[in-house]
């Protein structure tokens, strides 16, 4: 027996219900695979992303060979965001960790829900019904969304929560998302990262069978 | 038919011209560049082989040299850091001197180095750099320590090159002055010889009882090196006649566990120029021969760890009459008034410069072993010390010019000896194994450098695995070759290109701030240096975080009685608190913690009229500690230039009547 058909036995599993059934896990589903196996890696993706950045920026400036690089993780700020937080003070814009302090302590467990809900709308077997199923499914298929709408808002904070008293006077902004964009002597790159990916194709995953369902 | 012919005839032909035409141009491009070289060539008025020495020693912006070269600082008491080949001086390590820009000396932690524990009277604030050693792993360099001494004073300091800054300084308790600081291959002690002898054990001796009362000391420091500290009380001394040791060398492969010293004035003069008897310098020189030291370090580790030796002013000393009974100690003659003692790569040969002997004498450790067998001795000195017949332990004696000193070697199994009177370095041929037959034991080439050379120094030159490439020639005078800055001169240290079989000289490097004596060359990327303090509150003395450190926000001003004690913050461009008030007579400590995380993010922190300068490097933690002696409202401020808002990194210290 091979590792992949081991793998997709294990899945297809019902440990709820074998014992009791006797013969219903030989019972050929032929959408079971996929019921379970798009949620389970979905979940474990959405858990993967946690570990990694879900958008960085890179800031060019000639005394800063090399950039300067702030990894916005959903927990915290990696790379250098102790010496851009430092550079931000003069024109008095917030610290990055002073951007999303509620997210970042909610982050894990929100995941771990997200998770836990996807875990139960391909195993728990009262839950039949599509729309509970559905339903189940639809934090971790909405989760990038909303991670870039709250990304948004905490940029649009930082660029307009400027200290007047600051030693360098700026007029308020909103910071690129996406691109290029320039604050003083820095050049900035933006873009999403790995971490935000992973939750896209976690959400892709989560929903897919519902469009095949659809589909079929 | 015809006009087809033609018409092929027209493609061949716009072909050729159009191969004619790119071949020209092709020529125009490719020489369009040396022509214009060729022209500032001609208006600097260089030489062909100036020109390539330029090409060959320029160091484009932002690209790296290829070595350090870590060279001492003579009188400054400290230790310069070239790059080479461009010769620029990449820094200066304070050592046996306070040096304001890295707070040397300034900080509590600092001072406790340069201080000794000594009482603040006997504090010495300077000294006299001349032998740097690297650390060695298996007779290599390893990049992780450099020792040096302070001939003045008997000291040695030992400078981590994590941070290259000083980390201890140990004082000889026995010997007054040393000369030559080398390492065992796996750096397990660092040798200190001492040069002018000293009443022994160190007191009040007239020069008069000389002979009876005055001694030379071989001391083996012993080094942690986990701890990156010498270690006082597992070191030892090794007691020798009163001659002038001089510099020293450990075996290594074949020779591990001996040392090789020479020596001079075994004549014993200490002059007496008002009582009619000879300047030393005659006196010193009278005989034509002196004495090389042979010592079993190993047995002489051996037998003080089992007891034989006696505790002499807090240091463990092997006696000479036990050094000469248990084989620890044999002389060989060396001519004459000899410098230089270098030891081979593969460890098989020691060679002596004769300085006042136009050879260099090579001494072949086998045959020593042999000599010593045989008990092959042509007499004792006057201390019973046997002395080794000079025909049963010499290899071969090289005829390479007048005054030769130091001799360090390269990757071909050539020597090259520093000639002293003669202003050269002198290239030479090693015997078997490393060349056979007629190619042994020759003169290869001389190359006459500006002026006076002492100390040179190869490309790991010292070690079992010698690089070749360059060489340094680090020479006493300068006199025509930079303009006349008033009649204190530069040194020059002279870069020599030591690749081929002729020597190119490439570059003089003036150096107006000491003189540099030995040097060591490593290659740049055997040195891990940190670029920060690896986390925010290191204390550099335990290279940890400090725990009175504080981060962002934990700034605050405690008094307890007469002591206020300050914990600070340092952070482009502020102090936190930037406001201290204390009363006359108060003490003061401030407790400063860099917790900045960028890279050359520096802060510099002095206080007016009070003597203070630090260097806070990124994530460094320093204390100062003052009595508030002086009434007023004293500015203190970031002296590095940090930031835009550098100016005003500043705060006020009020000391109220």
């Amino acid at each position: 027996m091979s590792a992949g058909v081991r793998l997709e036995r294990l899945i297809a599993s019902r440990p709820w219900t074998s014992r009791r059934r006797g013969r219903a896990a030989d019972r050929p589903d032929p959408l079971l695979w996929t019921r379970r196996a798009l949620p389970l890696a979905a979940a474990a993706l959405l858990l993967l992303s946690l570990l990694v950045p879900y958008w960085q920026v890179i800031l060019f400036a000639p005394q800063y060979p090399g950039g300067l690089r702030a990894y916005v993780y959903l927990t915290h700020v990696g790379g250098d965001a102790q010496e851009i937080s430092t550079l931000n003070h003069y024109i008095g814009m917030p610290g990055l960790e002073a951007a999303a302090p509620l997210e970042r302590r909610l982050a894990i467990p929100l995941f771990v829900l997200a998770a836990t809900a996807l875990l139960l709308s391909a195993y728990a077997r009262p839950l039949r019904a599509r729309w509970l199923r559905l339903l189940l499914r639809l934090p971790a298929g909405l989760l990038p969304v909303g991670v870039v709408a709250d990304l948004t808002y905490w940029l649009w904070w930082i660029g307009h929560t400027i200290d007047p008293a600051a030693p360098i006077r700026i007029e308020p902004f909103m910071p690129v998302i996406l691109g290029r964009g320039r604050i003083m002597q820095f050049g900035t790159i933006a873009w999403f990262s790995a971490g935000f990916f992973l939750a896209v194709a976690a959400a892709v995953l989560a929903l897919y069978d519902f469009f095949r369902e659809r589909r079929a | 038919m015809k006009l087809r012919s033609w018409g092929g005839l027209a493609v061949a032909a716009v072909v050729i011209l159009t191969l004619i035409v790119l071949a020209t141009r092709g020529t125009t491009t490719g020489q369009s560049v040396p022509r214009e070289l060729q022209e500032l060539i001609q208006a600097r008025g260089l030489t062909p082989d100036q020109a390539r020495a330029a090409l060959q020693t320029y160091v484009p912006p932002g690209k790296y040299d290829d070595y350090l070269m870590f060279s001492s600082g003579g009188q400054s008491g400290q230790v310069l850091v070239f790059g080479l080949p461009s010769m620029r001086l990449l820094r200066v390590i304070g050592v046996f001197t306070p040096e304001p820009w890295q707070g040397y000396g300034f900080s509590k932690e600092s001072r406790a180095v340069l201080g000794e524990g000594e009482a603040p009277e006997d504090v010495l604030t300077w000294g006299d750099t001349h032998h740097p050693a690297i650390s060695e792993t298996n007779g290599d360099y390893d990049g992780q320590f450099l020792f040096i001494n302070d001939k003045a004073n008997a000291r040695v300091a030992v400078i981590d090159l994590r941070d290259f800054a000083t980390k201890q300084i140990v004082r000889n308790p026995n010997a007054a002055s040393n000369h030559g600081t080398v390492v065992s291959p796996n750096t397990d002690y660092v040798l200190e010889a001492t040069q002018y002898a000293a009443p022994f054990p160190f007191r009040y001796a007239p020069v008069a009882s000389y002979n009876d009362s005055f001694r030379g000391l071989a001391t083996f420091w012993k080094f942690d090196r986990a701890r990156g500290r010498i270690d006082r009380s597992k070191s030892f001394q090794i007691e020798l006649p009163p001659y002038w040791q001089d510099l020293a060398d450990f075996g290594k492969l074949e020779s591990d566990g001996w040392v090789f010293m020479n020596s001079f004035n075994t004549e014993r003069a200490t002059g007496g120029t008002l009582d009619k008897q000879p300047p030393i310098e005659i006196g010193a020189s009278a005989r034509d021969m002196d004495y090389l030291h042979i010592i079993n370090w190993k047995k002489a580790a051996e037998l003080v760890a089992a007891g034989k030796a006696r505790t002499v002013n807090g240091i463990r000393v092997l006696s000479l009459a036990d050094a000469v009974t248990n084989g620890v100690l044999y002389f060989a003659p060396q001519p004459k008034s000899p410098h230089g003692n270098d030891v081979a790569p593969r460890g098989d040969y020691i060679v002596v410069g004769g300085k006042l002997d136009p050879n260099v004498t090579i001494y072949s450790f086998k045959m020593i072993q042999d000599a010593i067998r045989a008990k092959a001795f042509a007499g004792k000195d006057p201390y019973g010390v046997p002395i080794l017949a000079f025909d049963r332990v010499v290899a071969a004696q090289v005829k390479v010019g007048l005054g030769p000193l130091h001799t360090m070697f390269d990757d071909k199994g050539n020597g090259y000896t520093s000639i002293f009177l003669d202003s050269a370095v002198t290239k030479w041929s090693l015997g078997e194994p490393y060349h056979r037959g007629d190619a042994a034991w020759k003169v290869v080439d001389k190359v006459s450098v500006q002026y006076n050379i002492g100390h040179l120094s190869a490309v790991t030159g010292d070690t079992i695995k010698p690089g070749g490439k360059y060489l340094v020639a680090l020479n006493k005078w300068s006199v025509d070759q930079f303009k006349n800055i008033g009649p204190l001169f530069p040194q020059n240290l002279q870069l020599i290109d030591i690749s081929g079989e002729k020597m190119r000289l490439l570059s003089s490097t003036p150096v107006g701030l000491a003189e540099p004596h030995l040097a060591q060359i490593i290659p740049m990327d055997r040195v891990k240096a940190w670029t920060t303090y690896p986390a925010a509150g290191t204390n550099p003395l335990t290279m940890k975080v400090d725990p009175q450190a504080i981060k962002a926000g934990q700034a605050r001003i405690e008094r307890r009685g007469t002591t206020v004690e300050v914990w600070m913050t340092a952070m482009r461009s502020h102090f936190t608190p930037d406001r201290i008030r204390v009363k006359k007579g108060d003490t003061v400590i401030l407790h400063i913690t860099n917790i900045e995380r960028a890279k050359d993010a520096i802060h510099g922190f002095a206080i007016d009229r009070y003597n203070v300068n630090l260097s806070l490097e990124p994530g460094k933690y320093e204390t100062v500690t003052f009595r508030a002696t002086k009434v007023g409202t004293f500015p203190f401020y970031c002296t590095e230039f940090c930031s835009a808002l550098h100016l005003e990194m500043v705060g006020y210290l009020e000391v109220t009547p």
